[in-house]
């Protein structure tokens, strides 16, 4: 399977961006043979508006399974889940412990946005 | 001609300033005065005009046909608003975030976007006295005010009486406040002598300096002892400070029981009489 995870730096041992639209870093992990990459989101990260769409969009690409983050709003979700990535909000702490955690099924999915949308 | 009512930060006296002038010029000549501030105009308060027009306002929004759409992802790569994404060959759009540049029509390949109407609020329109009236409402939960603005600044052309038009502008220095300033030939900058004023005040000059108006300062509740604030920043600026409208909790009491200031305290109009006049002199 292959996770998103929004991060404040590029490595696993930074913690989870509590942002998602806004997030710096991507780590894109793949818990097959445990290889992450990164992908950046200054694009996303300076936009006026829609960073949140643009942000799913832009991990979508990546053919991610599920996403990993602080905060996940509801246009992102709108994108996110038809697309069936699963999404687990209200994360934070070590990118490698909330990876640990996904990989032995402890964290819970969530069912909807977790934050308020915002228009600009 | 056109004069902006402009000022950064909210609540300095922007309405204020443009009613009482608004007032004032009536007495001699017909004007016209638009609230542009359509996200909470509040000119109609202190005027309390019967509208004699309500005009809807729309404007364009994409769609998105299923069975044209090949899923090339055109579109969303173009959208400089991000308000499409591509998921599982379908296009998702926001239309909260399109700001109708017709973008992706364009592009579309197999002319798969066709545009449908969203009403994004109402002109209206009143005669008082010598005075043509004009302004917007925006829906609620509308999102996007520029294209009401322009609206409110179209209908208000139709009046060929008038020479001037007073813009009264939504408050900040972004899209909406450049909707409602970008055509005007002088800008009014209302400010009030505190440092939250300033500051705004300074991202407003930096605005309307980018637009190339002309523009000074008219200091609201003015006080002897924190006019300093605005005041050197305009001297070392080269900038002209038009107009002083001394504080005073009898006009704020007008104010706040929607009465226009210079028409119940009539010594207040000395205060205004540089700006009548400036304004008489660009009309000229």
């Amino acid at each position: 399977m292959k996770i998103a995870v929004s991060s404040s730096a590029p490595n696993l041992e930074s913690s989870v961006d509590l942002r998602f639209g806004r997030a710096k870093y991507f780590i894109i992990y793949d818990t097959n043979d445990n290889t992450f990459y990164v992908i950046d989101n200054i694009q996303n990260l300076e936009a006026a508006q829609g960073a949140g769409v643009q942000a799913a969009q832009h991990v979508l690409n990546e053919n991610i399974d599920a996403l990993i983050t602080g905060h996940c709003g509801p246009k992102a979700f709108k994108i996110l889940s038809p697309a069936g990535v699963k999404i687990f909000t209200g994360l934070d702490g070590a990118i490698k412990e909330n990876i640990e955690k996904f990989k032995n099924n402890k964290l819970k999915e969530a069912l909807k946005a977790d934050v308020e949308s915002h228009w600009v | 001609m056109k004069i902006a009512i402009a000022s950064g930060k909210g609540g300095t006296g922007k309405s204020t300033i443009a009613l009482n002038l608004a007032y004032i010029l009536t007495q001699e000549d017909n004007i016209t005065l638009l609230d542009c501030d359509v996200e909470e105009p509040n000119c109609y308060l202190f005027l309390k005009p019967e509208f004699a027009d309500n005009k809807k306002v729309y404007r364009n929004i994409p769609e998105f046909s299923n069975e044209k759409c090949t899923g090339c992802g055109k579109c969303v790569q173009l959208c400089q608003f991000n308000c499409l994404a591509l998921v599982k060959n379908k296009i998702i759009c926001f239309p909260e975030l399109c700001h109708d540049c017709g973008g992706c029509k364009l592009i579309c390949p197999t002319n798969a976007v066709t545009e449908s109407k969203q009403e994004v609020g109402a002109v209206e329109y009143a005669q008082i006295n010598n005075l043509n009236f004009v302004h917007g409402k925006l829906r609620i939960s509308e999102a996007m005010s520029p294209p009401l603005i322009k609206e409110v600044k179209n209908y208000a052309n139709n009046f060929k009486n008038a020479k001037l038009q007073i813009i009264d502008c939504p408050p900040g220095t972004s899209c909406p406040v450049i909707a409602a300033t970008e055509d005007a030939d002088y800008a009014l900058m209302v400010t009030e002598p505190t440092p939250f004023g300033l500051n705004d005040l300074k991202l407003a000059v930096d605005m309307v300096k980018e637009l190339n108006i002309p523009f000074s300062i008219v200091i609201n509740r003015s006080t002897k002892e924190n006019d300093h604030i605005i005041e050197t920043y305009a001297k070392q600026n080269n900038i002209k400070i038009a107009a002083k409208i001394p504080d005073s909790m009898k006009a704020a009491q007008v104010y706040s029981k929607g009465e226009l200031i210079v028409k119940e305290m009539p010594e207040f109009e000395q205060y205004f009489e540089p700006i009548t006049l400036l304004i008489k002199d660009l009309v000229k």
